[in-house]
């Protein structure tokens, strides 16, 4: 994401972007002439009427009537004109064309992962085609979150058990900027993404290699992919470091302590337990902040996923 | 405004240093209290507007949660509400005349309706919390239909116990009205205390009377 | 003649700690609450100028994520209920009122004291939040969040829900001392524009605040008992949880500015000597912006999943405010118009009021543009309004009357290069910080990140030495303050030769406020009928001597 955009705006690089672009043009400069005029004023004033010596009464007229209504309704007029525009281009940020593309959308904490028809998914990054419209049904796992990308100029939050939705079309192929801005705890400033948009060619291939089961891959090659395209690696690391969560290294085979009192050896069981119920136990010194794989993690992936922490000895 | 020049001529010796007169004071005094009923109704105002939010979105469940409150109480209830306010009224007026037994009769009364309020409201929580129809995360019940009949008893729960904690205040206004009565602190001329305590329990009054209807008799 | 101080007076008689706390003067519970949130204004100041040293580089300095978190959110908790809702109205207010409309104290003296205690049991709740690990929620508590995490947040809406009555209390006794304890012959519209300032706050403070107690109530009933009304969890609507909290919160801030604009009305009149433009537009103009303010509590909730129809009209009401708030710096620039200006340093800060609210007012205009809000709503853009208003508006107009009426509170003199100097210094270091921060946020740069991407950095830096200097700029002001307070030579009781009953008596004033009662023979501000000697030269007639 460079900086090109106008007037301090990011690059617009959506179809809705061109619609709102303008009006924060015409915003810019109406409220720069209105402070301009009102800072000369003020300047003009202070330097002409300085009190210089001893005080004398001050005369003149303390209201005018045609003076008093230009203020009031030059400034109605102008606010009318920005609310109209504002409105007409809300109005299209909620009705997505009929022909988009629909991706469901998943926020928890603290990444988003992405489901496309027909059963590819992915996290974090989200994969679309240029020059189609996408529209995007979103809804939460936890608490609130709130999908943004500053190119698009879209934003819209993400709730638990209701769906909000967005929409958008890219206009240029590129890596765009996903934040999350709706405050949602310790991972809030570390729930980002990518918009990957793709030519429609690459997108095709994309969803057909994505919603593939890892064929042609060994298990713990499947697991080492899926490692980081689910995201398992922005809390627990490989090289024995504690993260958000424990370290992989070495943990087949381990005793843990869990905070409910009781010892548990890190066993197949265990490993799938902890990802589809990972409040089920929490280990010792950890918050339980791990979310469910339940549903998003197929059982081929979650044996990869246990071959490939098996490997991490 | 009243005229200044009596600002230090020794005046009845109820009114605080920085009023001119009874008057003024009197009328400050009331001023204040229904700015400050105005705040309870808005208080209550939240309360009302979660209430008919979760009322509007599950019409089914709050039909069947309500037919858990005991309507034959809560009818007894308010119209031992109503005549306290009524023996409340009396009490001021009882003052106005000079009667001072007559107040003491009828703000003890009051204490009595409002502690006969209390009791039935005892009885009616006590039945509820065998039953398990507790608010949120304690509700056990199972016998009502519709989904989250336990929102409907967060609901009562909240409004009824707060009222619940305005009554009790209300008491405890009322009994200092009472030992101050006792005491020859109030005259026909200078009542204001007890006036102002009567507005405040109208109010509780008032609030009660919006909420039977509400709660008890959902149709 | 050099002026005197009087033996006797409020702050000295009667004396010992006792009468102090105890107190049921006006004028004391007015300097005890001046103290409290001063503390307070420093502690959260503090706060933020760790937290931006914190975004100097991207990733871990000072503190890791959750640290930062509950470090913006008793920032802006402390900002918001123990500083700047109290500040004006209780602190200046409580001080001003009863001699601006010549009364011996407020209606209810008792309730007053209360008020206070209210407001320190608040603090101390708000206190043992920040020791027993602080709440990160934000100060906005949105659930679900606020319901689910295990940080100290109960007690910090137990806070809020206390330091709510001591506003209601203060905004009561408002409303009674106005309607009913005038001087003789003060009507309406001889009454100074900082009292109706105060009273259309006053309104406000009364009529929002309660829904905002009943809304912590639910709250945390809804974290101890998991009631189902704000928990979607539980069956509850976040949403729902957001309309309560803006229903109070959006009047809140015209709780905030409306005594600052009140300020400003004074000041840009007796610093000009000139009668002030338009007074009955600037006194109708509150009342407008507080009718209004009630009725757009929707435009912080333009993406959370409100109906479409619900954000245009809120977004249609929105603009409506910035009519009513024209009107008002349309006529304090033309106040200045054939004016006697003054440059000392209470007028440096109405003038830093001019630019910077308009920037802040301005800006807000973006904010309630519907398809432009969405794109920079939760970043820094909104950040820099709301310190552009808050922190621009109404600090630097308390700043200012605190100037205005310091001489009249301590009876004495702060050291005018300094206050200059100080004064200057603030200007520029709140631009920098929080100018830089509008460009952030059209960027893109979310709010409530502890960490960024690389690209914001150099934004970032700028910002954060802009608030060093800042920091900089209120260290001399505490300096020459503690001075003055000490050594500070006698002001007089009428420095700036200055039309208003808390001129007429001395400085500081007696217990009783005045030894005769005071009568209006002429409108609060005419400089075109009266002039009365000024007893403190500025910094210009001085060199001219
Ligand atoms: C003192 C406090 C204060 C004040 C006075 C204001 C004043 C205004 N605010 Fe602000 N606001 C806040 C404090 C304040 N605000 C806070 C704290 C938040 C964020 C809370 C949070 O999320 O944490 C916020 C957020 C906020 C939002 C939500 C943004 C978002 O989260 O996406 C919006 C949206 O409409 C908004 C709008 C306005 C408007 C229109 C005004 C108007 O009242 C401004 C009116 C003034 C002028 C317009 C300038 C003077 C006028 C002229 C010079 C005449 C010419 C004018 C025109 C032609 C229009 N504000
Ligand atoms: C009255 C309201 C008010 C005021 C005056 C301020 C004042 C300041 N604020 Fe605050 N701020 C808020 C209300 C306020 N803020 C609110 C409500 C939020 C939102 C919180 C949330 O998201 O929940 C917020 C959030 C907020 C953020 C965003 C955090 C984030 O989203 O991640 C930032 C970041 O720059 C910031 C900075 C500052 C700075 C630098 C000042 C400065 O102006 C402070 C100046 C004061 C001092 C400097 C203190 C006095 C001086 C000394 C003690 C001397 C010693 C100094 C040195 C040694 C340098 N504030
Ligand atoms: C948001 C952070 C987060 C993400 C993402 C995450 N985890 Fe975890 N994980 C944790 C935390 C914290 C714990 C320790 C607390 C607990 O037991 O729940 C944990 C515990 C575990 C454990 C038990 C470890 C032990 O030492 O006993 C396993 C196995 C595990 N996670 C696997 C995964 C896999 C596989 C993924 C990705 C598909 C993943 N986690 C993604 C935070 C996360
Ligand atoms: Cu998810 Cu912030
Ligand atoms: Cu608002």
């Amino acid at each position: 994401m460079d900086t090109t955009g106008t007037l301090f705006l990011p690059p617009a690089n959506s179809t809705l972007a061109s619609e709102v672009d303008p009006l924060w043009g015409f915003l810019f400069w109406s409220s720069t002439i209105m402070f301009a005029i009102v800072m000369a004023m003020i300047a003009f004033f202070v330097i002409k009427y300085r009190r210089r010596g001893q005080d004398t009464l001050t005369t003149g007229n303390a209201h005018n009537a045609p003076l008093e209504i230009a203020w009031t309704v030059i400034p109605t007029i102008l606010v009318m004109i920005i609310f109209i525009w504002g409105f007409k281009s809300y109005i299209k940020f909620y009705v997505a064309p009929k022909d988009a593309l629909e991706i469901n959308v998943t926020g928890q904490k603290w990444f988003w992962s992405f489901d496309y028809p027909g059963g590819a998914n992915s996290v974090s990054d989200i994969t679309v085609p240029v020059g189609k419209p996408v529209k995007l049904l979103m809804s939460s796992k936890d608490v609130l979150h709130s999908f943004y990308v500053p190119n698009f100029r879209i934003k819209m939050d993400v709730l638990p058990n209701r769906y909000t939705t967005a929409w958008f079309e890219a206009t240029a192929v590129g890596d765009y900027q996903i934040f999350c801005t709706e405050y949602c705890g310790k991972g809030h400033s570390e729930m980002l993404g990518k918009v990957k948009v793709v030519g429609e060619r690459e997108f095709a291939e994309w969803l057909e290699k994505s919603s593939g089961m890892g064929e042609g891959l060994s298990l713990e090659e499947f697991g080492a992919q899926l490692y980081k395209s689910r995201a398992c690696n922005t809390c627990h690391t490989l090289d024995g470091k504690k993260l958000v969560g424990p370290t992989f290294k070495g943990l087949f085979g381990r005793e843990e302590a869990m905070t409910d009192g009781t010892r548990l050896v890190a066993d197949e069981n265990y490993l799938r337990e902890s990802m589809l119920d990972p409040k089920a136990h929490i280990v010792n010194g950890y918050d339980p902040v791990m979310p469910t794989y339940q549903g998003i993690l197929k059982d081929r992936q979650i044996d990869a996923l246990i071959a490939f922490i098996k490997a991490q000895q | 405004m009243a005229d200044h020049a009596k600002t230090h001529a020794p005046l009845d010796e109820h009114v605080a240093h920085h009023f001119t007169d009874a008057e003024q004071q009197r009328e400050s005094s009331k001023l204040g209290m229904w700015v400050f009923l105005l705040t309870e109704v808005l208080f209550f105002g939240g309360l009302f507007c979660a209430y008919a939010i979760y009322r509007s979105w599950y019409p089914e469940m709050f039909h069947a949660a309500h037919k858990a409150l005991d309507v034959k109480l809560g009818f007894i209830n308010t119209l031992v509400l109503i005549s306290s306010s009524v023996t409340m009224a009396l009490a001021i007026r009882s003052m106005q005349l000079g009667n001072k037994r007559q107040t003491m009769y009828h703000l003890f009364a009051t204490l009595i309706f409002a502690a006969t309020f209390l009791v039935i409201k005892y009885f009616e929580y006590s039945h509820k919390f065998h039953l398990g129809q507790l608010p949120g995360k304690y509700y056990t019940y199972t016998g009502i239909e519709g989904s989250n009949p336990h929102v409907f008893f967060s609901i009562y729960f909240v409004m009824t116990g707060l009222h619940g904690l305005h009554v009790i205040g209300g008491m405890i206004a009322i009994i200092i009205m009472l030992v101050k009565t006792s005491r020859d602190r109030f005259n026909a001329l200078y009542y204001n205390p007890i006036e102002v305590t009567g507005l405040y329990w109208h109010l509780v009054d008032l609030i009660w009377i919006f909420l039977f209807p509400l709660l008890y008799l959902v149709s | 003649m050099e002026p005197t101080i009087p033996q006797t007076h409020y702050l000295n008689s009667p004396k010992g700690l006792k009468s102090w706390l105890f107190t049921l003067d006006h004028k004391r519970i007015g300097i005890m609450y001046f103290a409290a949130i001063m503390f307070f204004f420093f502690f959260a100041g503090l706060l933020a100028i760790i937290l931006r040293t914190e975004l100097l580089n991207p990733g871990r300095d000072l503190m890791d994520a959750e640290a930062y978190n509950r470090f913006f959110t008793l920032h802006g908790a402390i900002m918001i209920f123990l500083f700047i809702i109290p500040s004006i109205p209780a602190a200046l207010g409580n001080f001003l009122l009863p001699l601006m409309i010549g009364a011996k104290d407020v209606a209810f003296p008792r309730l007053n004291l209360a008020s206070w205690y209210v407001f320190v049991g608040g603090a101390i709740f708000g206190i043992y939040s920040l020791i027993s690990g602080g709440a990160d929620t934000g100060w906005t508590f949105y659930t679900p969040y606020s319901t689910s995490t295990t940080s100290s947040v109960s007690s910090m809406l137990l806070a809020a829900f206390i330091l709510g009555f001591s506003s209601i209390f203060t905004g009561l006794n408002f409303i009674v001392t106005i309607h009913k304890l005038r001087a003789p012959g003060q009507t309406w519209f001889k009454l100074p524009l900082m009292v109706w300032a105060l009273y259309a706050t006053a309104l406000i403070q009364v009529l929002a605040t309660p829904v905002l107690a009943i809304t912590l109530v639910l709250l945390l009933l809804e974290r101890t008992m998991g009631i189902g009304i704000f928990d979607p969890a539980m069956g509850g609507d976040p949403v729902l949880y957001q309309h309560f909290f803006w229903f109070y919160s959006h009047p809140a801030v015209y709780i905030m500015i409306l005594p600052g604009m009140g300020i400003i009305s004074e000041l840009i009149s007796h610093m000009s000597h000139r009668k002030i433009f338009g007074y009955n537009a600037i006194a109708y103009s509150s009342f407008g912006i507080a009718l209004v303010s009630f009725l757009v509590w929707g435009h912080h909730m333009f993406t959370s999943g409100q109906s479409e129809l619900a954000a245009v009209i809120f977004s249609f009401l929105t603009f409506f405010v910035g009519i009513p708030s024209g009107v008002k710096v349309f006529n304090w620039v033309m106040t200045l118009y054939k004016g006697s200006i003054s440059l000392a340093t209470p007028m440096l800060y109405a003038l830093s009021f001019l630019v910077l609210f308009t920037i802040g007012g301005l800006t807000g205009i973006f904010l309630g543009a519907l398809s432009v809000d969405i794109h920079v709503h939760d970043t820094y853009f909104v950040v820099a309004h709301f310190h552009y208003v808050m922190m621009g508006g109404t600090v630097m107009a308390l700043l200012g009357g605190i100037h205005f009426w310091w001489p009249k509170m301590f009876g004495k003199r702060y050291n005018e290069f300094w206050a200059a100097t100080s004064a200057i210094i603030i200007f520029i270091g709140f631009n920098m910080t929080f100018f830089t921060q509008f460009i952030l946020g059209a960027q893109g740069m979310p709010r409530r990140y502890y960490t960024y991407i690389d690209q914001y950095q150099s934004l970032h830096v700028f910002s954060t030495y802009g608030a060093w200097v800042l920091g900089l700029g209120f260290l001399i002001m505490a300096i020459y303050f503690i001075h003055s307070l000490i050594k500070g030579k006698p002001a007089g009781n009428n420095p700036w030769g200055a039309i208003g009953f808390e001129w007429e008596t001395a400085s500081p004033p007696p217990t009783e406020n005045f030894v005769t009662q005071p009568v209006v023979t002429h409108g609060p501000y005419d400089y075109d009928k009266v002039l009365i000697p000024r007893e403190m030269p500025t910094r210009s007639e001085k060199v001219a001597r």
